[in-house]
């Protein structure tokens, strides 16, 4: 039987039905073939990689690997890879190859899985669509005149192509759940501070939080498990167990409280992905769930707070970037300042200079309380609107993008009209909670996915709901026409 | 919320970011269209709430020993350099 899932290829390997060495045989050759038309990778690793398929193999042979031994996997390319290029999609780091590896780089080697090459992404992770990369956009295996979203485009679409059965992706305004929705792929975004951010490339350090993009619920599961808990190397990493999250997959949904947001049902949302949403909710009603509504009368001014807070937190995280010692450097500087300022100017792309730019004038004196200290106070609304919910309902029901994938080009002109793309996303992270994106259905033969929302540490019940949900459906199974839905 | 060329200039210098004449209007126009959509919190009753920094309440930040607890690592890291000598980054002369 074909593998469909990271759980599935697990199996195979268990069952010596294949090597890992052919596994990453099989995952370099589709990579390779598939980077013309979906430009998903950055970097193809391909000699670390069946070097490291071949140490699994002997640890598989041995009786010594774990779980994940000899599974390939893609890295976003904003997590540290030790001697690898890491590029975070910009020009301004075009050249560097990271010393060292991010915390859940080192897990999941120490896993024993293989990296087979590093993901696209929009530049820093600032936007929706993977088109503001140095390295160009990614396009979507559904439809290659389409954008997979961003800004994990890259590692979404390398799961949706069946490249790799893992992509590691981080998401701090949306970015893990939104492209796994435009891309038809189950996408996690833990609790902030339950995945280690030592390694990962800072943007707005108080949202930002790595996850993972899968087939399933229960690979997701299984990776998470693998790369969560704490870390000394970062500040904010919480020091809480991590529960199994495959023994409690199959719990039964039998009165679950299913809370849907009012605010997201509204105007926006276009009608072909609220029917797929509304069946999804069907489903889980039949699984037993109790579905009532929810209103969080704060919600709809998430974007706003997050076009204060982000930005400036990504004008003071970006700072280090000054052409001195790592990073893209102008030629023939004429003193310190004209190197900062054409170091930069050149190293960055228009959309993260807009950030930079905004960060910095809410941040500026005369401005800060106005701005920065007022978003805050509305992030706290926003936060305790949630907290309310959750004395309410196990967890909240949304669509995770208003429309299906958008064309190339269409929304680059108004960053606003781009940062809208993130309306149902902000308010987890804003909020700090779990959430993930599965697939639902299709609108136009585009997928779309509906989304989970749990509180704190609520991994698990997010976990096992969404599991229980794709036993009963396969729209997370299907893959796009011209790209095989097995991995081996 | 407008801003002028002259406030997109001065704030492209604290960013430290050179920017073309051409890229000034068009940064000018973003922002201040970014601005009016963030003008929206305003109307917001936060009334007696902290601002809230971080996700996790109650969370503090950890301190640690001063200890060593890597090897030195400067010969790695400098390979990423865009310019040293001796062990040290390089440059434009600062103090003539």
């Amino acid at each position: 039987m074909t593998a469909v899932t990271l759980s599935g290829l697990v199996a195979g390997l268990a069952g010596r039905k294949y090597s890992s060495v052919e596994l990453t045989r099989e995952a370099l050759r589709r990579a390779e073939a598939a980077q013309p038309a979906l430009n998903a990778l950055v970097t193809l690793t391909a000699e670390h990689a069946l070097e490291a398929a071949a140490v699994a193999d002997k640890r598989l042979a041995a009786g010594d690997a774990g779980v994940l031994t000899g599974v390939p996997l893609v890295h976003k390319d904003i997590f540290c890879t030790a001697g690898v290029l890491t590029t975070c999609g910009s020009r301004m780091l075009s050249n560097f190859v990271a010393p060292y590896d991010a915390t859940i780089v080192r897990r999941l080697k120490d896993a024993g899985m293989v990296m087979i090459g590093k993901a696209n992404m929009d530049e820093f992770a600032m936007g929706s669509s993977n088109e503001t990369s140095w390295y160009g956009p990614v396009k979507n295996p559904w439809d290659v005149t389409r954008v997979p979203g961003g800004s994990s485009g890259g590692s979404a679409a390398a799961v949706a192509a069946r490249l790799a059965p893992l992509a590691t992706a981080t998401d701090t305004g949306g970015s893990i759940r939104q492209p796994a929705a435009l891309c038809g792929v189950t996408g996690f975004k833990p609790t902030y501070g339950r995945v280690s951010r030592y390694g990962m490339i800072a943007f707005a350090s108080s949202l930002d939080q790595a996850g993972v993009i899968t087939v399933s619920a229960e690979d997701a599961a299984l990776t998470l498990q693998a790369m969560a808990g704490f870390d000394p190397r970062d500040s904010t990493s919480v020091d809480v167990p991590v529960p199994d999250y495959s023994a409690t997959l199959d719990a039964p949904l039998a009165g679950l409280k299913v809370g849907i947001l009012k605010e997201f049902f509204g105007e926006g949302l276009s009608p072909e992905v609220e029917a797929p949403v509304r069946e999804a909710l069907a489903t889980f009603t039949r699984l037993g769930a109790v579905v009532r509504e929810i209103s969080l009368p704060s919600l709809p001014l998430s974007v706003p707070t997050y076009y204060v807070v982000a930005p400036a937190e990504c004008s003071s995280n970006l700072a280090r970037f000054d052409g001195v010692r790592f990073g893209h450097r102008c030629e023939n500087p004429k003193d310190l300042r004209d190197l900062y300022m054409r170091s930069r100017a050149e190293g960055f792309g228009a959309e993260v200079k807009r950030r930079i730019m905004t960060g910095t004038y809410v941040l500026s004196a005369g401005y800060y309380d106005a701005y920065y200290i007022k978003a805050q106070k509305v992030r706290a609304l926003i936060n305790s609107d949630f907290q309310r919910a959750f004395g309410e309902v196990d967890l909240l029901l949304a669509p995770t993008s208003p429309t299906a994938a958008f064309r190339l080009g269409d929304k680059t002109a108004d960053p606003i009209t781009m940062y809208l793309n993130d309306i149902y996303t902000i308010g987890a992270n804003l909020a700090g909670l779990p959430a993930i994106s599965i697939p639902c259905g299709f609108a136009g033969g585009l997928p779309v996915g509906v989304q989970l929302i749990g509180p704190h540490f609520g991994e698990a019940k997010i976990l096992n709901a969404a599991h229980r949900f794709q036993k009963e459906t396969d729209w997370h199974l299907r893959a796009p026409s011209g790209y095989t839905a097995g991995f081996a | 919320m407008s801003l002028s060329s002259r406030q997109i200039e001065s704030i492209a210098a604290l960013a430290r970011l050179e920017l073309k004449p051409e890229e000034i209007p068009v940064y000018a126009d973003s922002l201040s269209r970014i601005l009016d959509m963030v003008g929206q919190l305003e109307k917001a009753d936060t009334g007696t709430l902290a601002p809230m920094a971080h996700p996790l309440e109650g969370q503090v930040q950890r301190l640690r020993a001063d200890e060593i607890t890597s090897p030195d690592q400067r010969d790695l890291n400098q390979r990423n350099a865009p310019q040293v000598e001796a062990g040290l980054y390089l440059v434009p002369r600062v103090i003539e």
